[in-house]
């Protein structure tokens, strides 16, 4: 019966994703029937590569994967290292569930109205210090390189690593390894990054790829952060796949194309770096150094995640007073008049999208936790990965442009004949929910010291009893994490919710989306609260739940990390 | 082989059965339409961006379920793009019967490119309908011809569109007189560097203001009633986009970055970014002020040579699953009770499209008697309009706008 988990899981999701990429690649080779694409032909490249400002669009793509992912990265390493067992370190941790709650695009609307010069840290200042009655015309947000829409990235891929690294943690037993580094004379930062560092990243590195993907690719930041001439790649990709001429989808979906390129490109270069990386610190190992003077370096990692923290809060903090502002006008600090008109007006009618977002959310978190579980727990018994090869296909909804993919995924999904049903709504969330839950739980669940099972099994346990009496408690923190990340991405889910549900399954994502199209920050700051709430509670029990339950068995508790 | 050519038969009357379905109902007997409609649901995909407008469908939700027994569902949408994508995914897959969207909300490129994919119910239906009686389609040509592309019937009226323009007041000191023209813009924009922008095209609105210029700048506007010709359109736009060289350096950001949409627009002129925005709704400005985006100094103004003006509209796909439904909902949405609280400015302040005059007196004085809000200008005030240029010329315009301005340094 486990047996069979791996092929199931690929016969479910492969068929819709392969159907989705294929409707996504035919119509690159301006084969697409239904718009009168009846012959294949190179014409939506040709039309793609002579698009003003094409390279520079995929360039500032590429750059935004890499340069988001190395930063987010590196500040979670050093803060890490730095600052693990601190007071410090515990306080952070606990801000990490409503970081990672906040939706995207609300992290990007407040940090769009922190930084711009009519911003609020501008008008924090003006006209007193400055002198501006009027904001000055500078460049900040929508920046030429994309520098706002970076930040904005990896303020929200910050919490995202840190979260996976401290599931990960207690498998690698960083005491141990950290004393033992610290009785050799080593510093902290060097003692961790020498020896728990090379244990903990091998299972980051799937959250790591998907940073770049989504970095890359990334949609709604850009919109709201990013330059704007020429745009990311995956904006225009959006902006070609609607419009209102029907034959620019065949330029899109080439434009889809190179974006799967782009975002393998980044892949391809962090994969390079890596070695590279590998090479760097083992000369340094080898060098014996033990950079006992690293107070610079403790700060700047402490400032680092501390300033991330403060953005997304600080936004949010500003999103909250938007949502109940009356008029706001430039230079004033706060608004003239304040009213709960929004959120009134709001509220009542979301009874129901919010219902109907649990239960899909929770339908496909549940339905993706349990055939994560049953593949990796086939994967342990029968010690083959080689199905596990096979399982790359199910992440590849994560580096598919998502706006000519869900195109596709919506054809497969209409051939077959499954219309706006419940059911085929939590099979499209699933398609999304399933890769990350994956690539949450993998990894730390394969580092999982083995010989408390085989000493459980020499002593006659079966394997049924096994998995549920040592491995997956032992696993509970990283599968809770992993159920809470698999329900906040199919909260976050609009595209397909709309598209496959057709409307009949307004969620609060589709109406947040929808009406946050009419640009009012009151709106905007209401519903980010909304959409926040539901992941939050997800994050909070994930945390919660295991500190509890080992709340006596200190080895077990991520807590002490 | 009997047995076989009845069972032969029978698929195609099957077949035949299905095909029928897929066609209008029989609008002559309007009684029957009204009667196949009570019961179903129609599901309506719609712009859900303001919140006036919601509540307005809403209204129209109540008063059809009251009337006719329909049911009408909003769905949301951030794009209409996504509405359309729906329609040609469906018709990929051959569900041409039973789609999922009933009513959309539509009008200029998108109705032409759906129009032209045969994505529209067919044949028309819209002048069909009992109330089109009312509307006014000899001083309102827009109302037949959407971006020059004829109607045909297969979308209904829903509302009037002009572009105004809008400022605040309480600037006045700071921003000088208002400009009158394009022409006049250019230059007021030289004399105050850095306070006015425009969407970036495609975006609709910015595409509109591209087309403003166009029209005013040209030597002979009647080229633009007709297709673009490929050899002369460098000729035709040389004025308009030597006065767009000339403005740019002194855009807001140089125009360095242009804002998404119209929305951003207003935001900009909120947080005393830039001084003018536009809009294609008259009551934009007054809405605004209402939502408290902008303070209520702000007014609005035109050109006094004229602005382009059109209509939006409701279209039915050709698969629509109620279709009958669907032309209640059509029908009611331009009856004169439905027109006369969308214009009140209270609920929405979207001008009607019907013939005011030729309404009964009911009707006829509660529209006189509307007070449309404070910033926004009377129809006698609404000057000129000008004509919607052919469709080809946005799309060559936008082309032109991106391959020179796109990239910027």
């Amino acid at each position: 019966m486990l047996a069979l988990a791996p092929t199931l899981a690929i016969l479910v999701l492969a068929g819709p994703i392969l159907i989705g990429l294929l409707a996504t690649a035919l119509p690159a080779f301006n084969y697409f029937p239904a718009l009168g694409g009846s012959q294949f032909s190179l014409d939506p490249w040709r039309e793609l590569v002579v698009m003003p400002g094409l390279w520079r669009s995929a360039l500032i793509s590429l750059a935004a994967g890499l340069v988001t992912a190395f930063i987010a990265l590196t500040s979670v390493a050093a803060f890490m290292a730095g600052w693990s067992q601190t007071r410090l370190f515990r306080s952070i941790q606990h801000l990490v569930s409503p970081l990672l709650a906040v939706p995207h695009a609300a992290t990007a609307f407040g940090l769009a109205f922190l930084l711009a010069p009519s911003g609020w840290l501008m008008r924090l200042v003006s006209p007193e210090l400055t002198g501006f009655s009027r904001p000055p015309d500078w460049l900040i947000v929508h920046d030429t390189f994309g520098l706002t829409m970076m930040a904005g990235l990896i303020v929200k891929e910050i919490p995202f690593l840190f979260l996976i690294a401290l599931a990960a943690l207690p498998q690698v037993r960083p005491h141990d390894f950290a004393a033992t580094a610290t009785s050799l004379g080593y510093g902290r930062i060097a003692g961790f990054l020498h020896a728990v560092w090379p244990q903990l990243y091998p299972q980051l590195r799937l959250a790591v790829f998907a940073v770049i993907a989504y970095s890359s690719s990334a949609v709604d930041v850009a919109i709201i952060l990013g330059p704007t001439n020429p745009a990311p790649l995956a904006v225009r990709l959006v902006g070609w796949m609607n419009d209102p001429d029907l034959k620019m989808r065949f330029v899109a979906s080439a434009g889809a194309l190179l974006q799967l390129a782009v975002t393998a490109a980044a892949l391809l270069l962090w994969l390079s770096a890596e070695r590279l990386a590998g090479l760097i610190h083992g000369c340094v190992r080898v060098s014996g150094r033990r950079f006992t003077r690293e107070k610079t370096a403790r700060a700047v990692s402490a400032g680092a995640i501390s300033m991330a923290a403060f953005a997304v809060f600080a936004g949010l903090a500003l999103l909250a007073l938007w949502s109940l502002a009356g008029y706001w006008a430039f230079p004033d600090a706060l608004p003239r008049s304040i009213t709960a008109a929004t959120w009134m007006h709001e509220m009542p009618v979301l009874g129901r999208p919010l219902g109907i977002t649990v239960a899909i959310g929770l339908s496909a978190t549940l339905i993706a936790v349990a055939i994560t579980l049953a593949c990796l727990e086939f994967e342990t018994r029968t010690a083959a990965r080689v199905k596990g090869r096979a399982l790359m296909i199910l992440y590849l909804p994560l580096i598919v442009p998502q706006a000519s993919f869900v195109f596709g995924l919506q054809l497969s999904f209409l051939w077959v004949g499954l219309g706006a049903s419940f059911g085929a709504l939590v099979l499209a969330h699933l398609v999304f929910v399933l890769p990350y839950v994956m690539l949450s739980l993998a990894e730390p669940w394969h580092a999982a010291d083995p010989r408390y099972a085989r000493a459980a099994r020499s002593m006659g346990a079966s394997q049924n009893l096994v998995f549920w009496r040592i491995r997956a408690p032992m696993a509970l923190a990283a599968i809770l994490v992993a159920a809470a990340v698999g329900f906040a991405v199919s909260v976050g889910q609009y595209l397909p919710t709309l598209l496959i549900g057709a409307g009949r399954w307004p969620t609060v994502t589709t109406e947040a989306v929808a009406l946050a199209s009419g640009g009012d920050r009151r709106v905007i700051g209401v519903f980010a609260f909304v959409q926040m709430g539901l992941p939050f509670l997800g994050f909070v029990l994930a945390t919660l739940v295991p500190a509890i339950a080992f709340a006596r068995r200190r080895d077990m508790r991520a807590a002490n990390a | 082989m009997r047995r076989l050519a009845r069972s032969v038969l029978a698929a195609f009357a099957v077949l035949a059965a299905g095909l029928a379905s897929g066609q209008a109902a029989d609008l002559s007997d309007w009684a029957s339409v009204e009667k196949a409609a009570r019961g179903q649901t129609v599901y309506f995909n719609a712009w859900g961006g303001a919140r006036n407008i919601n509540d307005y469908i809403d209204w129209a939700g109540d008063e059809v379920e009251k009337r006719y027994g329909v049911k009408l569902v909003h769905v949301k949408l951030d794009d209409t793009a996504n509405a359309v994508a729906k329609v040609v995914a469906e018709k990929a897959a051959g569900h041409d019967g039973d789609g999922t969207i009933d009513l959309i909300w539509i009008n200029g490129e998108n109705f032409a490119a759906m129009k032209r994919q045969d994505l529209l119910l067919a044949p028309g239906w819209a002048d069909k309908l009992p109330n089109w009686r009312y509307v006014d389609w000899k001083t309102k040509p827009t109302v037949l011809t959407d971006f020059t592309v004829p109607t045909d019937g297969q979308e209904a009226p829903w509302g009037m569109a002009k572009l105004v323009f809008f400022n605040d007041t309480a600037r006045d000191a700071e921003t000088g007189e208002m400009p009158d023209s394009f022409a006049d813009l250019v230059d007021w924009t030289q004399a105050f560097p850095g306070r006015f922008t425009y969407p970036a095209p495609p975006d609709f609105m910015g595409s509109t203001f591209l087309k403003q210029a166009l029209i005013e700048s040209v030597e002979d506007p009647s080229v633009l009633q007709k297709a673009v010709v490929e050899t002369e359109f460098d000729a035709v736009t040389a004025p308009l986009f030597a006065a767009l060289d000339a403005m740019h350096p002194n855009l807001w950001r140089s125009g360095r970055t242009f804002p998404k949409n119209k929305e951003a627009l207003r935001q900009l002129l909120a947080d005393n970014e830039i001084d003018i925005a536009f809009a294609f709704s008259p009551a934009e400005a007054s809405n605004a002020i209402a939502s408290h985006e902008l303070p209520d100094t702000v007014r609005s103004f035109i050109f006094s040579g004229g602005t382009l003006s059109n209509t939006h509209f409701v279209a039915i796909p050709y698969n629509a699953a109620a279709k009958e439904g669907s032309l209640v909902v059509a029908n009611f949405l331009i009856s004169p009770q439905a027109q006369l609280h969308k214009q009140d400015p209270k609920v929405w302040g979207d001008p009607t499209v019907l013939d005011t005059n030729a309404l009964p007196d009911e009707y006829r004085e509660p529209f006189d008697a509307l007070d449309l809000g404070v910033a926004t200008l009377k129809p006698s005030e609404l000057g000129p309009a000008l004509a919607e240029p052919h469709a080809s010329w946005m799309e060559r315009l936008e082309k032109e706008w991106t391959r020179r301005y796109g990239v910027a340094n």
